[in-house]
Protein backbone atom coordinates (compact mmCIF):
# COMPACT_ATOMS: atom_id res chain seq x y z
CA UNK A 1 0.00 0.00 0.00
CA UNK A 2 2.61 2.39 1.11
CA UNK A 3 4.27 1.07 -1.96
CA UNK A 4 1.66 2.37 -4.31
CA UNK A 5 0.86 5.87 -3.11
CA UNK A 6 5.16 6.84 -3.32
CA UNK A 7 6.47 4.78 -6.11
CA UNK A 8 3.39 4.52 -9.38
CA UNK A 9 2.04 7.40 -10.99
CA UNK A 10 -1.25 7.18 -10.39
CA UNK A 11 -0.46 6.22 -6.43
CA UNK A 12 1.19 9.59 -6.08
CA UNK A 13 -1.81 11.37 -8.10
CA UNK A 14 -4.26 10.35 -5.81
CA UNK A 15 -1.99 11.23 -2.82
CA UNK A 16 -1.78 14.46 -3.99
CA UNK A 17 -5.17 15.28 -4.98
CA UNK A 18 -6.22 13.47 -1.21
CA UNK A 19 -3.81 16.03 0.30
CA UNK A 20 -5.38 18.95 -1.82
CA UNK A 21 -9.01 18.01 -1.05
CA UNK A 22 -7.46 17.58 3.03
CA UNK A 23 -6.68 21.49 2.61
CA UNK A 24 -9.49 22.67 0.66
CA UNK A 25 -12.12 21.03 2.08
CA UNK A 26 -11.65 22.33 5.78
CA UNK A 27 -10.85 25.74 4.17
CA UNK A 28 -14.06 25.95 2.70
CA UNK A 29 -15.95 24.57 5.98
CA UNK A 30 -14.00 26.74 8.48
CA UNK A 31 -14.76 29.84 6.09
CA UNK A 32 -18.45 29.12 6.32
CA UNK A 33 -18.38 29.49 10.30
CA UNK A 34 -15.81 32.22 9.66
CA UNK A 35 -18.23 34.07 7.73
CA UNK A 36 -21.25 33.62 10.17
CA UNK A 37 -18.62 34.71 12.87
CA UNK A 38 -17.76 37.74 10.81
CA UNK A 39 -21.45 39.05 10.71
CA UNK A 40 -22.00 38.04 14.59
CA UNK A 41 -18.97 40.41 15.03
CA UNK A 42 -20.39 43.02 12.99
CA UNK A 43 -23.85 43.08 14.24
CA UNK A 44 -22.51 43.07 17.82
CA UNK A 45 -20.59 46.19 17.53
CA UNK A 46 -23.66 47.93 15.60
CA UNK A 47 -25.98 46.37 19.00
CA UNK A 48 -28.09 44.14 16.29
CA UNK A 49 -28.18 40.48 16.19
CA UNK A 50 -26.99 39.48 13.51
CA UNK A 51 -27.96 36.27 11.86
CA UNK A 52 -30.09 34.18 14.45
CA UNK A 53 -32.72 31.89 12.37
CA UNK A 54 -30.93 29.16 10.69
CA UNK A 55 -29.60 26.58 13.05
CA UNK A 56 -29.02 27.35 16.74
CA UNK A 57 -28.13 30.60 17.46
CA UNK A 58 -27.66 30.78 13.37
CA UNK A 59 -24.95 28.68 13.18
CA UNK A 60 -25.77 27.63 9.81
CA UNK A 61 -26.82 31.06 7.97
CA UNK A 62 -23.73 30.03 5.80
CA UNK A 63 -25.16 27.05 4.63
CA UNK A 64 -28.41 28.32 3.90
CA UNK A 65 -26.73 31.24 2.04
CA UNK A 66 -24.61 29.17 0.24
CA UNK A 67 -28.03 27.23 -1.43
CA UNK A 68 -29.71 30.56 -1.80
CA UNK A 69 -26.65 31.26 -3.92
CA UNK A 70 -26.16 28.46 -6.00
CA UNK A 71 -29.84 27.82 -6.90
CA UNK A 72 -30.60 31.60 -8.16
CA UNK A 73 -30.63 31.98 -12.02
CA UNK A 74 -27.15 33.04 -13.75
CA UNK A 75 -28.07 35.97 -15.18
CA UNK A 76 -25.24 36.99 -18.15
CA UNK A 77 -25.78 41.51 -19.03
CA UNK A 78 -26.16 42.18 -22.66
CA UNK A 79 -22.89 42.85 -24.62
CA UNK A 80 -20.78 41.31 -21.84
CA UNK A 81 -18.02 39.23 -23.04
CA UNK A 82 -19.92 36.02 -22.34
CA UNK A 83 -16.39 33.86 -21.64
CA UNK A 84 -14.31 36.41 -20.05
CA UNK A 85 -17.28 37.10 -17.92
CA UNK A 86 -17.38 33.63 -16.07
CA UNK A 87 -13.31 33.19 -16.32
CA UNK A 88 -13.08 35.98 -13.81
CA UNK A 89 -14.89 34.18 -10.74
CA UNK A 90 -13.47 30.93 -11.19
CA UNK A 91 -10.02 32.56 -11.57
CA UNK A 92 -10.46 35.04 -8.18
CA UNK A 93 -11.40 31.79 -6.63
CA UNK A 94 -9.09 29.13 -7.93
CA UNK A 95 -6.03 31.79 -7.24
CA UNK A 96 -7.50 32.46 -3.81
CA UNK A 97 -7.32 28.80 -3.40
CA UNK A 98 -3.92 27.97 -4.92
CA UNK A 99 -1.72 29.74 -2.54
CA UNK A 100 -2.71 27.37 0.39
CA UNK A 101 -0.86 24.85 -1.32
CA UNK A 102 2.75 26.44 0.13
CA UNK A 103 1.63 27.32 3.76
CA UNK A 104 2.77 25.25 6.60
CA UNK A 105 0.16 24.08 9.37
CA UNK A 106 2.47 22.55 11.19
CA UNK A 107 6.45 21.70 10.95
CA UNK A 108 6.65 19.78 8.25
CA UNK A 109 2.93 19.69 7.30
CA UNK A 110 2.95 21.50 4.01
CA UNK A 111 1.67 20.37 0.55
CA UNK A 112 4.17 21.76 -1.63
CA UNK A 113 7.16 22.51 0.55
CA UNK A 114 9.36 24.62 -2.39
CA UNK A 115 12.20 27.39 -1.47
CA UNK A 116 10.20 30.22 -2.66
CA UNK A 117 7.22 29.80 -1.01
CA UNK A 118 6.62 33.18 -0.11
CA UNK A 119 7.14 34.60 -3.55
CA UNK A 120 4.61 32.09 -4.81
CA UNK A 121 2.01 33.44 -2.25
CA UNK A 122 3.27 36.92 -3.29
CA UNK A 123 3.08 36.37 -7.10
CA UNK A 124 -0.65 34.61 -6.56
CA UNK A 125 -1.63 37.09 -4.67
CA UNK A 126 -0.63 39.24 -7.55
CA UNK A 127 -2.26 37.84 -10.06
CA UNK A 128 -6.12 38.03 -7.79
CA UNK A 129 -6.27 41.53 -9.62
CA UNK A 130 -7.31 39.91 -12.80
CA UNK A 131 -10.79 38.17 -11.74
CA UNK A 132 -10.96 42.04 -10.52
CA UNK A 133 -10.09 43.38 -13.48
CA UNK A 134 -11.58 41.16 -16.25
CA UNK A 135 -15.04 40.39 -14.06
CA UNK A 136 -15.25 44.81 -14.62
CA UNK A 137 -14.68 44.85 -17.87
CA UNK A 138 -16.61 41.75 -19.28
CA UNK A 139 -19.29 42.77 -17.49
CA UNK A 140 -20.03 46.13 -20.50
CA UNK A 141 -21.36 48.51 -17.29
CA UNK A 142 -20.08 51.71 -16.14
CA UNK A 143 -20.26 50.91 -12.06
CA UNK A 144 -18.43 47.55 -12.58
CA UNK A 145 -15.42 48.91 -14.97
CA UNK A 146 -14.80 52.09 -12.73
CA UNK A 147 -14.62 49.68 -9.68
CA UNK A 148 -12.16 47.12 -11.54
CA UNK A 149 -10.10 49.91 -12.50
CA UNK A 150 -9.82 51.75 -8.62
CA UNK A 151 -9.29 48.45 -7.34
CA UNK A 152 -6.28 46.86 -9.56
CA UNK A 153 -4.81 50.40 -8.78
CA UNK A 154 -4.84 49.75 -5.00
CA UNK A 155 -3.98 46.15 -5.21
CA UNK A 156 -1.16 46.82 -7.06
CA UNK A 157 -0.18 50.23 -4.85
CA UNK A 158 0.00 48.37 -1.88
CA UNK A 159 1.09 45.34 -3.05
CA UNK A 160 4.09 47.28 -3.25
CA UNK A 161 4.85 47.85 0.47
CA UNK A 162 3.43 44.31 1.19
CA UNK A 163 6.39 42.82 -0.67
CA UNK A 164 9.03 45.56 0.98
CA UNK A 165 7.55 43.96 4.41
CA UNK A 166 8.18 40.83 3.32
CA UNK A 167 11.63 41.38 2.59
CA UNK A 168 12.96 42.55 5.59
CA UNK A 169 11.78 39.17 7.09
CA UNK A 170 13.58 36.91 4.34
CA UNK A 171 16.43 39.36 5.29
CA UNK A 172 16.34 38.20 8.89
CA UNK A 173 15.60 34.26 8.23
CA UNK A 174 17.89 33.98 5.29
CA UNK A 175 15.42 31.81 3.46
CA UNK A 176 12.06 32.23 1.57
CA UNK A 177 10.23 28.68 3.22
CA UNK A 178 7.36 29.55 4.99
CA UNK A 179 9.30 26.68 7.49
CA UNK A 180 12.11 27.88 7.88
CA UNK A 181 10.47 31.54 8.61
CA UNK A 182 8.33 29.88 11.13
CA UNK A 183 11.66 27.68 12.81
CA UNK A 184 14.25 30.57 12.88
CA UNK A 185 11.46 32.26 15.05
CA UNK A 186 11.82 29.09 17.58
CA UNK A 187 13.75 29.96 20.94
CA UNK A 188 12.32 31.72 24.14
CA UNK A 189 8.45 31.47 23.33
CA UNK A 190 5.93 34.70 22.18
CA UNK A 191 9.33 37.07 22.81
CA UNK A 192 11.80 35.08 20.51
CA UNK A 193 8.77 35.85 17.24
CA UNK A 194 9.55 38.51 14.52
CA UNK A 195 6.78 40.82 16.03
CA UNK A 196 9.32 42.00 18.74
CA UNK A 197 12.13 43.12 16.20
CA UNK A 198 9.97 43.82 12.94
CA UNK A 199 7.75 45.65 15.68
CA UNK A 200 6.48 48.82 13.79
CA UNK A 201 5.83 46.34 10.33
CA UNK A 202 3.28 44.09 11.69
CA UNK A 203 1.16 47.20 11.59
CA UNK A 204 2.17 48.51 7.88
CA UNK A 205 1.36 44.89 7.19
CA UNK A 206 -1.82 44.49 8.70
CA UNK A 207 -3.19 48.20 7.26
CA UNK A 208 -1.62 47.00 3.86
CA UNK A 209 -3.19 43.51 3.74
CA UNK A 210 -6.66 45.24 4.61
CA UNK A 211 -6.20 47.57 1.64
CA UNK A 212 -5.09 44.30 -0.79
CA UNK A 213 -7.94 42.40 0.23
CA UNK A 214 -10.30 45.09 -0.15
CA UNK A 215 -11.64 45.22 3.14
CA UNK A 216 -13.31 48.30 5.17
CA UNK A 217 -11.38 50.76 5.42
CA UNK A 218 -10.18 50.28 2.23
CA UNK A 219 -13.24 48.52 0.77
CA UNK A 220 -13.32 51.34 -2.24
CA UNK A 221 -13.43 48.84 -5.31
CA UNK A 222 -16.83 47.75 -4.23
CA UNK A 223 -17.98 51.94 -2.30
CA UNK A 224 -21.35 50.94 -2.58
CA UNK A 225 -22.75 54.44 -1.72
CA UNK A 226 -20.90 55.51 -4.97
CA UNK A 227 -20.25 52.45 -7.20
CA UNK A 228 -23.33 50.19 -6.31
CA UNK A 229 -20.97 47.26 -5.60
CA UNK A 230 -18.38 47.89 -8.18
CA UNK A 231 -16.76 45.11 -9.68
CA UNK A 232 -19.56 42.57 -8.60
CA UNK A 233 -22.55 44.88 -9.82
CA UNK A 234 -23.32 42.45 -12.75
CA UNK A 235 -22.79 39.10 -11.00
CA UNK A 236 -25.42 36.95 -9.58
CA UNK A 237 -25.25 33.35 -8.17
CA UNK A 238 -23.29 31.05 -8.50
CA UNK A 239 -20.40 33.72 -10.00
CA UNK A 240 -21.19 35.86 -7.37
CA UNK A 241 -20.52 33.49 -4.52
CA UNK A 242 -17.48 32.84 -6.05
CA UNK A 243 -15.96 36.19 -6.03
CA UNK A 244 -17.70 36.22 -2.39
CA UNK A 245 -15.30 32.75 -1.70
CA UNK A 246 -12.54 33.68 -3.04
CA UNK A 247 -12.65 37.27 -1.23
CA UNK A 248 -13.01 35.79 1.66
CA UNK A 249 -10.04 33.28 1.33
CA UNK A 250 -7.75 35.56 0.66
CA UNK A 251 -8.71 37.36 4.03
CA UNK A 252 -7.92 34.32 5.66
CA UNK A 253 -4.93 33.93 3.80
CA UNK A 254 -3.76 37.35 5.01
CA UNK A 255 -4.59 36.43 8.45
CA UNK A 256 -2.36 33.15 7.90
CA UNK A 257 0.40 35.49 6.77
CA UNK A 258 0.86 37.89 9.70
CA UNK A 259 0.65 34.82 11.89
CA UNK A 260 4.01 33.14 10.13
CA UNK A 261 5.76 35.83 8.83
CA UNK A 262 5.26 37.74 12.48
CA UNK A 263 3.32 35.65 14.95
CA UNK A 264 5.28 32.57 14.69
CA UNK A 265 2.73 30.04 12.93
CA UNK A 266 2.24 26.99 14.77
CA UNK A 267 4.95 27.59 17.83
CA UNK A 268 3.47 28.18 21.06
CA UNK A 269 3.71 31.30 22.96
CA UNK A 270 4.85 30.11 26.34
CA UNK A 271 7.73 27.44 26.33
CA UNK A 272 6.22 25.31 28.59
CA UNK A 273 3.32 24.47 26.15
CA UNK A 274 3.44 22.14 22.93
CA UNK A 275 3.82 23.68 19.23
CA UNK A 276 0.97 22.60 17.27
CA UNK A 277 -1.86 23.32 14.49
CA UNK A 278 -3.82 24.41 17.30
CA UNK A 279 -1.90 27.63 17.48
CA UNK A 280 -2.19 28.68 14.14
CA UNK A 281 -5.65 28.14 13.81
CA UNK A 282 -6.17 30.53 16.86
CA UNK A 283 -3.66 33.51 15.81
CA UNK A 284 -5.89 33.18 12.30
CA UNK A 285 -8.95 33.30 14.19
CA UNK A 286 -7.29 36.37 16.19
CA UNK A 287 -6.48 38.48 13.04
CA UNK A 288 -9.74 36.92 11.79
CA UNK A 289 -11.26 38.87 14.47
CA UNK A 290 -9.50 41.95 14.19
CA UNK A 291 -10.19 42.60 10.24
CA UNK A 292 -13.66 42.14 11.62
CA UNK A 293 -13.42 44.63 14.07
CA UNK A 294 -11.67 47.03 11.61
CA UNK A 295 -14.61 46.51 9.02
CA UNK A 296 -17.30 47.00 11.65
CA UNK A 297 -15.40 50.43 13.27
CA UNK A 298 -13.61 52.17 10.41
CA UNK A 299 -15.45 54.57 8.11
CA UNK A 300 -14.53 54.64 4.41
CA UNK A 301 -11.38 56.33 3.21
CA UNK A 302 -11.26 58.47 -0.09
CA UNK A 303 -9.55 57.24 -2.88
CA UNK A 304 -7.12 60.04 -2.96
CA UNK A 305 -6.16 59.47 0.68
CA UNK A 306 -5.54 55.83 -0.05
CA UNK A 307 -3.26 55.96 -2.88
CA UNK A 308 -1.27 58.76 -0.55
CA UNK A 309 -1.23 56.44 2.29
CA UNK A 310 0.27 53.54 -0.14
CA UNK A 311 2.62 55.46 -2.15
CA UNK A 312 3.93 58.31 0.59
CA UNK A 313 3.72 56.92 3.52
CA UNK A 314 4.20 53.16 3.35
CA UNK A 315 6.35 52.71 0.78
CA UNK A 316 9.30 54.91 1.92
CA UNK A 317 8.66 53.98 5.50
CA UNK A 318 8.75 49.79 4.62
CA UNK A 319 11.84 50.74 2.20
CA UNK A 320 13.72 52.61 4.87
CA UNK A 321 13.12 49.56 7.11
CA UNK A 322 14.62 47.19 4.42
CA UNK A 323 17.97 49.39 4.72
CA UNK A 324 17.63 49.29 8.71
CA UNK A 325 16.97 45.55 8.72
CA UNK A 326 19.68 44.83 5.87
CA UNK A 327 22.32 46.93 8.92
CA UNK A 328 21.14 45.38 11.27
CA UNK A 329 21.32 41.89 10.26
CA UNK A 330 25.04 42.67 8.62
CA UNK A 331 26.22 43.85 12.00
CA UNK A 332 24.46 41.55 14.14
CA UNK A 333 22.80 44.57 16.27
CA UNK A 334 20.42 43.69 18.94
CA UNK A 335 22.09 39.89 19.66
CA UNK A 336 21.24 38.98 16.50
CA UNK A 337 17.84 39.76 16.53
CA UNK A 338 18.24 40.51 12.98
CA UNK A 339 20.59 37.78 11.94
CA UNK A 340 18.46 34.31 12.29
CA UNK A 341 20.78 32.35 9.52
CA UNK A 342 21.42 28.92 11.13
CA UNK A 343 17.82 27.55 10.48
CA UNK A 344 17.57 28.99 6.82
CA UNK A 345 21.00 28.50 5.92
CA UNK B 1 5.91 9.36 -20.15
CA UNK B 2 7.07 10.40 -17.10
CA UNK B 3 4.80 13.80 -14.97
CA UNK B 4 7.96 15.86 -16.15
CA UNK B 5 7.56 14.94 -19.86
CA UNK B 6 3.71 15.64 -19.17
CA UNK B 7 4.62 18.47 -18.02
CA UNK B 8 7.01 20.29 -20.07
CA UNK B 9 4.28 19.42 -23.12
CA UNK B 10 1.72 20.81 -21.22
CA UNK B 11 3.39 24.22 -20.60
CA UNK B 12 5.28 24.27 -24.33
CA UNK B 13 1.53 23.77 -25.62
CA UNK B 14 0.04 27.00 -23.39
CA UNK B 15 3.10 29.04 -24.12
CA UNK B 16 3.11 28.60 -27.89
CA UNK B 17 -1.15 28.45 -27.95
CA UNK B 18 -1.44 31.80 -25.72
CA UNK B 19 1.32 33.32 -27.83
CA UNK B 20 -0.12 32.59 -31.12
CA UNK B 21 -3.33 33.77 -30.00
CA UNK B 22 -2.22 36.81 -28.72
CA UNK B 23 -1.45 38.12 -32.34
CA UNK B 24 -4.86 36.36 -33.90
CA UNK B 25 -7.20 37.44 -31.23
CA UNK B 26 -9.40 40.18 -32.89
CA UNK B 27 -10.02 42.27 -29.34
CA UNK B 28 -6.93 43.77 -27.73
CA UNK B 29 -8.18 42.68 -24.28
CA UNK B 30 -8.41 38.89 -25.31
CA UNK B 31 -4.74 39.64 -26.93
CA UNK B 32 -3.71 40.58 -23.53
CA UNK B 33 -5.44 37.73 -21.84
CA UNK B 34 -3.70 35.15 -24.18
CA UNK B 35 -0.44 37.09 -23.90
CA UNK B 36 -1.29 36.18 -19.75
CA UNK B 37 -1.47 32.52 -20.40
CA UNK B 38 1.89 32.46 -22.44
CA UNK B 39 3.65 34.04 -19.54
CA UNK B 40 2.39 31.55 -17.35
CA UNK B 41 3.15 28.90 -19.49
CA UNK B 42 7.04 30.32 -19.37
CA UNK B 43 6.58 30.58 -15.79
CA UNK B 44 6.23 26.45 -15.81
CA UNK B 45 8.91 25.77 -18.32
CA UNK B 46 11.09 28.04 -15.55
CA UNK B 47 10.48 25.77 -13.18
CA UNK B 48 10.86 22.56 -14.42
CA UNK B 49 14.34 23.76 -15.34
CA UNK B 50 15.22 24.41 -11.77
CA UNK B 51 15.08 27.93 -12.29
CA UNK B 52 12.47 28.42 -9.52
CA UNK B 53 13.12 31.98 -8.35
CA UNK B 54 12.94 33.78 -11.91
CA UNK B 55 9.73 31.68 -12.61
CA UNK B 56 8.51 33.47 -9.79
CA UNK B 57 9.96 37.02 -10.45
CA UNK B 58 8.47 36.03 -14.40
CA UNK B 59 4.93 35.87 -12.26
CA UNK B 60 5.57 38.81 -10.16
CA UNK B 61 7.41 41.22 -12.49
CA UNK B 62 5.49 40.36 -16.01
CA UNK B 63 2.09 39.28 -15.40
CA UNK B 64 1.68 40.91 -12.03
CA UNK B 65 2.50 44.73 -13.27
CA UNK B 66 3.78 44.60 -16.60
CA UNK B 67 0.29 42.82 -17.93
CA UNK B 68 -1.79 44.75 -15.92
CA UNK B 69 -0.93 47.93 -16.98
CA UNK B 70 -1.08 46.65 -20.54
CA UNK B 71 -4.88 45.54 -19.61
CA UNK B 72 -5.53 49.29 -18.36
CA UNK B 73 -4.16 50.71 -21.66
CA UNK B 74 -5.77 48.39 -24.01
CA UNK B 75 -9.27 48.87 -21.51
CA UNK B 76 -9.03 53.03 -21.63
CA UNK B 77 -7.66 53.21 -25.52
CA UNK B 78 -10.60 54.23 -27.75
CA UNK B 79 -9.16 53.10 -30.82
CA UNK B 80 -11.11 51.22 -33.71
CA UNK B 81 -9.08 48.48 -33.95
CA UNK B 82 -11.33 47.08 -36.57
CA UNK B 83 -10.67 50.13 -38.89
CA UNK B 84 -6.99 49.99 -38.01
CA UNK B 85 -6.86 46.17 -38.95
CA UNK B 86 -8.62 47.47 -42.71
CA UNK B 87 -5.50 49.59 -43.02
CA UNK B 88 -3.59 46.70 -41.85
CA UNK B 89 -3.82 44.60 -45.19
CA UNK B 90 -2.58 47.44 -47.12
CA UNK B 91 1.06 47.47 -45.35
CA UNK B 92 1.04 43.73 -45.43
CA UNK B 93 3.44 42.96 -48.27
CA UNK B 94 6.11 44.99 -46.40
CA UNK B 95 5.49 43.36 -42.74
CA UNK B 96 5.72 40.33 -44.72
CA UNK B 97 9.08 41.27 -45.89
CA UNK B 98 10.76 42.68 -42.76
CA UNK B 99 9.15 39.39 -41.08
CA UNK B 100 10.70 37.14 -43.51
CA UNK B 101 14.52 39.24 -43.79
CA UNK B 102 14.45 38.50 -39.66
CA UNK B 103 13.53 35.32 -39.73
CA UNK B 104 16.54 34.69 -42.11
CA UNK B 105 18.78 36.56 -40.05
CA UNK B 106 17.80 34.66 -37.15
CA UNK B 107 18.45 30.94 -39.31
CA UNK B 108 22.13 32.51 -40.36
CA UNK B 109 23.02 33.28 -36.62
CA UNK B 110 21.79 30.11 -35.38
CA UNK B 111 23.84 28.46 -38.19
CA UNK B 112 27.29 29.84 -37.34
CA UNK B 113 26.02 30.08 -33.79
CA UNK B 114 29.43 28.93 -31.67
CA UNK B 115 31.09 29.10 -28.50
CA UNK B 116 34.25 30.62 -28.00
CA UNK B 117 37.11 29.09 -26.71
CA UNK B 118 36.53 29.04 -22.25
CA UNK B 119 32.91 30.54 -22.53
CA UNK B 120 31.70 27.45 -20.86
CA UNK B 121 34.14 27.63 -17.93
CA UNK B 122 34.20 30.82 -17.76
CA UNK B 123 30.64 30.79 -17.15
CA UNK B 124 30.58 27.37 -14.95
CA UNK B 125 33.26 29.49 -12.52
CA UNK B 126 30.68 31.81 -11.02
CA UNK B 127 27.55 29.21 -11.07
CA UNK B 128 27.68 27.65 -7.97
CA UNK B 129 26.38 23.53 -8.51
CA UNK B 130 22.89 23.44 -7.26
CA UNK B 131 22.46 21.31 -4.60
CA UNK B 132 25.70 24.09 -3.16
CA UNK B 133 23.33 26.74 -3.21
CA UNK B 134 19.80 27.40 -4.15
CA UNK B 135 19.43 29.62 -6.92
CA UNK B 136 18.41 32.34 -5.25
CA UNK B 137 21.53 32.52 -3.49
CA UNK B 138 23.38 31.88 -6.46
CA UNK B 139 21.58 34.26 -8.42
CA UNK B 140 22.48 36.87 -5.38
CA UNK B 141 25.92 35.85 -5.62
CA UNK B 142 26.27 36.77 -9.28
CA UNK B 143 24.84 39.42 -9.24
CA UNK B 144 25.50 41.70 -5.94
CA UNK B 145 28.65 39.39 -5.35
CA UNK B 146 30.59 39.34 -8.82
CA UNK B 147 28.85 41.41 -10.68
CA UNK B 148 27.91 44.08 -8.35
CA UNK B 149 29.12 47.29 -10.25
CA UNK B 150 27.59 46.35 -13.84
CA UNK B 151 24.27 45.25 -11.49
CA UNK B 152 24.34 48.78 -10.66
CA UNK B 153 25.60 50.65 -13.43
CA UNK B 154 22.14 48.64 -15.21
CA UNK B 155 20.14 49.85 -12.24
CA UNK B 156 21.08 53.62 -13.37
CA UNK B 157 20.75 53.25 -16.57
CA UNK B 158 16.98 52.11 -15.45
CA UNK B 159 16.72 54.96 -13.31
CA UNK B 160 17.89 57.53 -15.54
CA UNK B 161 15.55 56.38 -18.00
CA UNK B 162 12.70 56.63 -15.41
CA UNK B 163 13.48 60.14 -14.51
CA UNK B 164 13.55 61.10 -18.20
CA UNK B 165 9.85 59.77 -18.60
CA UNK B 166 8.64 61.79 -15.87
CA UNK B 167 10.56 64.86 -16.74
CA UNK B 168 8.65 64.49 -20.38
CA UNK B 169 5.39 63.47 -19.36
CA UNK B 170 5.22 65.90 -16.24
CA UNK B 171 3.08 68.90 -16.55
CA UNK B 172 1.82 71.21 -13.82
CA UNK B 173 -1.23 72.23 -13.67
CA UNK B 174 -2.25 75.40 -11.78
CA UNK B 175 -5.91 75.58 -12.30
CA UNK B 176 -6.83 72.58 -10.41
CA UNK B 177 -8.18 72.48 -7.31
CA UNK B 178 -5.78 70.03 -4.94
CA UNK B 179 -5.86 68.22 -1.26
CA UNK B 180 -4.15 70.15 1.34
CA UNK B 181 -3.71 66.85 3.19
CA UNK B 182 -1.59 68.49 6.38
CA UNK B 183 -4.61 70.84 6.70
CA UNK B 184 -7.88 68.50 6.29
CA UNK B 185 -6.06 66.49 9.04
CA UNK B 186 -5.16 69.38 11.33
CA UNK B 187 -9.05 70.27 11.03
CA UNK B 188 -11.18 69.74 13.64
CA UNK B 189 -14.91 70.29 15.04
CA UNK B 190 -13.90 74.02 17.33
CA UNK B 191 -12.61 75.39 14.49
CA UNK B 192 -14.66 73.98 11.46
CA UNK B 193 -18.27 74.36 13.16
CA UNK B 194 -19.54 77.35 15.50
CA UNK B 195 -22.89 76.71 17.01
CA UNK B 196 -25.05 79.77 17.16
CA UNK B 197 -28.05 79.76 19.55
CA UNK B 198 -30.68 81.43 17.22
CA UNK B 199 -33.45 83.01 18.77
CA UNK B 200 -37.16 82.31 17.70
CA UNK B 201 -38.18 84.89 15.35
CA UNK B 202 -35.17 86.89 14.98
CA UNK B 203 -32.89 84.61 12.69
CA UNK B 204 -29.21 85.21 12.14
Amino acid sequence: MYEFFTTTNLGIALLIIGQCLLIVVPLLVALAFLLYFDRKVWAAVQLRKGPNVVGAFGVLQSFADFLKYVLKEIVVPAGADRFVFMLAPMLSFVLAMVAWAVIPFNDGWVLADVNVAILFVFAVSSLEVYGVIMGGWASNSKYPFLGSLRSAAQMISYEVSIGLIIIGVIISTGSMNFGDIVRAQDGAGLLSWYWLPHFPMVFLFLISALAETNRPPFDLPEAESELVAGYQVEYSSTPFLLFMIGEYVAIVLMCTLISILFFGGWLSPVEALPDGILWLFAKIFFFFFIFSMVKAITPRYRYDQLMRIGWKVFLPLSLGWVVLVAFFAQYGAFWGAYARWTVGG
Amino acid sequence: MSVADFAFYLFALTTVVGGFFTVMARNPVHSVLWLITAFIGATGLFVLLGAEFVAMLLMIVYVGAVAVLFLFVVMMLDVDFEALKAEMSKSLPLALLIGVILLMELGTIFGVWQFADGAEAARAAVTPALDVAHNTEALGQILYTQYILLFQLAGLILLVAMIGAIVLTLRHRTNVKRQNVMAQMHRDPAKAMEIIDVKPGQGL
